[in-house]
């Protein structure tokens, strides 16, 4: 049956059918909905893990144990998921392991602009690249396939383009798979010098042998047409080269990112005048190509950075620009904001006016570092809120009374509990605040283990925070809700002033979220109103001058009274 | 048949996803092979947003650069003036009259331009405007100002409005389907 997926949600398809029985996943954008999607088959086990190595590893003991399994992430995500990459590449398979890694050029939803394709090369594993939602669902049936081949992970590299465009796939039906038998075999899953070695061998071995398999697959393909222009382009880029340059052009598409068929690029080389090599990030292709002396042009004519386009490669290659419409309109920017009745917006406010060093993080919440809140001064990858701080606070003692982290619940869970142990075993006088909305709320409201709920949204077991950060060693623990800003200002001063290391949790729900209640919207009282704009100190999408007076919009206001608060001659209500 | 470009623009939250979704499905079931490119993750929270629908016989790249769509679907009056260069000249732009203020306007270091619409127009833009929150309240809630303008940009295609209608009762949930033909037949009607 021809249906319209989201690549992403081909890719769970193609897991589906595929017999997959394990899968195992962080949420991050742009990889969020693989996951989500394959949940919702209900034959196979899916799980949102603290983290993505965590994550890994579960994914890689249900493949011992037979299971065709799966583990989907950002690229960032990857990051974390290298220490058992790198060894379960030595390890190989009992069921296929397929790995989903999505990056984010351009950085829609990101912190850096990381090129994964480095991390096949890195671990000598075997990567496959699709370009479009029915490539999604059928190279994901084929990575089981390679995986089971080959006895080695295969990862099926994604970006954003390709995960959050939905095409048409031809979907067919579950094939269902018994596990593989296990047989006790410590010379292949016990990864220590002796065994390793003998390993490494077979992996330098397999390489070869899966670089022969890509010079004669199918998913390498050629298209002649024009020779006077050639394009080697993987993925998204490949559609972008295809639409701009027509069949003017002839075109090398990879399906197969790493090994790369070097004697297939050669001979497609060969036959064209001039080589183009069309990839978004780094010069990964273009490198190889130029390692075995084959000539091309690559990031001479496109950027390392953000994304490329059909208009780019049209400008690049042919020197064309198509006329487009024009105004003398000055168009502000619209950046994302928090939500009105964010529960995160008190907390932020109550940290602006404290005038303290922010140790920030990854998720909604780090919209805080947005005017006009402004209460942010660093922020780097998950986790880093809290060892950041610790480190700060260790170099600098004398700031650490005027310095915090922030950290979401799901984040805190993900990577926050070491950096905690780091600063109750160390003893920094260090003050984390976690964020505690009940959700992870960036990436479309995952559950998480902190939450009480599984991915399929039954009860689980959840993590409660005030009694881990007890049982690292935080004798200091409080609870507030940062709706009320007075009592959040008070603990948060008092935090700030006791020597040693304080957790405070700032807990209450996602505005978003379906089980919270909304109140009636608040009102402006305009002749009250002073005009004097302390409300929009608060940064509420909700909140806006009109006619020279504040205004409440009531269609996003769920009268959360933040604003209440802030107003002092009690217009608000 | 030639790929035509529509691109839906607006402000995270306003359900410019559920718009593109119906759009696809509709133009699924025409036979088309169609490509619809979505924005998820930060940018949704009240951020501008985009989505890019292609369909024809072939469709290549899923995403729209400047000067290549046919016709813009523009939830909020701002959001059409900064996509407008992504028109070719003479495209159409079926605009929702909302204004909805950003946050440098709302803290006053930017201002909202003034005849939005007008000078979209003198641009080259075939503009037909629409007040879609006025129509979605009359059909029963503020949130179905995405399904009003759906309606809206269907009456400028020559698809036949019961695959529209069949595509919303495929996509709404079925407690608010009978709101939602309200809705749409509203957009539609203008």
């Amino acid at each position: 049956m021809k249906e319209l997926l989201l690549g992403n949600a081909a890719v769970a398809r193609g897991l589906y059918e595929a017999g997959c029985r394990f899968a195992s996943s962080y949420p991050g954008t742009p990889s969020t909905e693989i996951t989500e999607e394959l949940s919702r088959y209900g034959e196979v086990f899916c799980e949102w893990a603290p983290n993505e190595k965590v994550a890994l590893e579960a994914a890689c003991g249900a493949s011992i144990a037979g299971a065709r399994s799966f583990c989907g992430m950002k690229h960032v995500g990857l990051n974390v998921a290298a220490d058992p990459l790198f060894t379960a590449s030595y390890v190989g398979v009992g069921g296929g392991l397929v790995i989903a890694v999505a990056d984010d050029p351009g950085m829609h939803s990101s912190q850096n602009e990381q090129d994964s394709r480095h991390y096949a090369l890195a671990s000598k594993t075997m990567m496959l690249e699709p370009a479009d939602s029915q490539e999604c669902l059928s190279f994901t049936k084929l990575a089981f396939e390679l995986s089971e081949r080959f006895d080695a992970p295969v990862i099926v590299r994604l970006t954003t383009r390709i995960s959050h465009s939905s095409g048409t796939a031809e979907t067919g039906e579950r094939v269902s798979r018994e596990l593989a038998a296990y047989e006790k075999n410590p010379g292949k899953y016990v990864m220590m010098p002796a065994m390793a070695r003998a390993r490494h061998s077979i992996v330098e071995k397999r390489l070869a042998e899966q670089a022969l398999w890509a010079e004669t697959a199918e998913l390498n393909n050629v298209e002649y047409f024009d020779k006077k222009i050639g394009v080697i382009a993987a993925g998204i880029c490949y559609q972008y080269a295809r639409e701009a340059l027509g069949e003017n052009a002839s075109y090398l598409k990879l399906g197969c990112v790493w090994p790369l068929p070097v004697e297939k690029i050669r001979a497609f080389a060969a036959q064209c005048e001039t080589v183009y090599v069309v990839e978004e990030l780094d010069d990964f292709i273009e490198t190889q190509c130029l390692k075995h002396g084959v000539k091309v042009t690559g990031k001479a004519l496109f950027s390392f950075e953000g994304e490329l386009s059909q208009k780019i490669v049209a400008e690049k290659i042919l020197g064309r620009t198509p006329p487009f419409l024009q105004t003398d309109i000055t168009v502000p920017g619209r950046p994302p904001v928090l939500c009105a009745g964010c529960p995160h917006r008190g907390l932020f406010y109550v940290l602006k006016k404290l005038k303290v060093y922010v140790s920030g993080d990854i998720g909604c919440y780090t919209l805080g570092a947005l005017a006009p809140l402004t209460a942010m001064d660093s922020c780097i990858c998950m986790g880093a809120s809290v060892s950041a701080l610790h480190g700060r606070n260790k170099a600098d003692p004398a700031n650490a009374g005027n310095s915090v982290a922030v950290i979401g619940d799901s984040t805190f869970v993900h990577s926050g509990i070491t950096g905690l142990v780091d600063i109750a075993y160390n003893n920094s006088d260090s003050v984390v605040i976690i964020l505690d909305n009940s959700i992870t709320g960036m990436t479309g409201h995952q559950n998480n283990p902190a939450n009480g709920l599984n991915i399929n949204g039954e009860p689980a077991a959840a993590v409660n925070l005030e009694k881990l950060a007890e049982a690292v060693g935080i004798r200091r623990v409080a609870v507030v809700d940062p709706f009320d800003l007075a009592e959040t200002e008070r603990v948060l001063r008092e935090e700030l002033a006791a020597e040693g290391p304080s957790v405070v949790i700032a807990r209450r729900p996602c505005a978003l979220l379906k089980s919270v209640r909304h109140l009636p919207p608040l009102k402006v009282d305009r002749d009250k109103c002073t005009a004097c704009r302390m409300c929009m100190r608060v940064g509420c999408p909700a909140i806006s001058f009109v006619d020279g007076k504040s205004s409440i919009d009531a269609v996003q206001c769920v009268g959360c009274g933040v604003c209440t608060q802030m107003c002092k001659f009690g217009a608000i209500g | 048949m030639a790929v035509t470009n529509i691109m839906i623009v607006g402000v995270g939250g306003q359900g410019t996803l559920l718009a593109s979704r119906i759009l696809g499905q509709v133009l699924l079931g025409r036979g088309y092979d169609v490509k619809v490119s979505e924005v998820h993750g930060m940018s949704q929270r009240g951020g501008s947003v985009v989505t890019y629908v292609k369909f024809g016989d072939k469709v290549f790249s899923p995403v729209i650069n400047e000067g290549g769509a046919d016709i813009v679907l523009a939830f909020e009056m701002l959001e059409a003036a900064r996509w407008l260069p992504f028109m070719k000249p003479g495209g159409k732009l079926v605009v929702n009259r909302q204004r909805i203020n950003p946050m440098p306007v709302i803290t006053g270091s930017a201002e909202y331009p003034d005849a939005v619409l007008e000078r979209l127009a003198a641009a080259g833009a075939d503009v037909k405007a629409i007040d879609a929150l006025d129509l979605a309240l009359k059909a029963g809630s503020a949130k179905a100002v995405n399904v009003v303008l759906i309606g809206a940009l269907a009456a400028t295609t020559d698809v036949p409005k019961e695959d529209w209608l069949r595509a919303v009762e495929q996509t709404v949930p079925p407690k608010f389907l009978e709101m939602n033909v309200n809705a749409f037949n509203a957009g539609y009607g203008i």
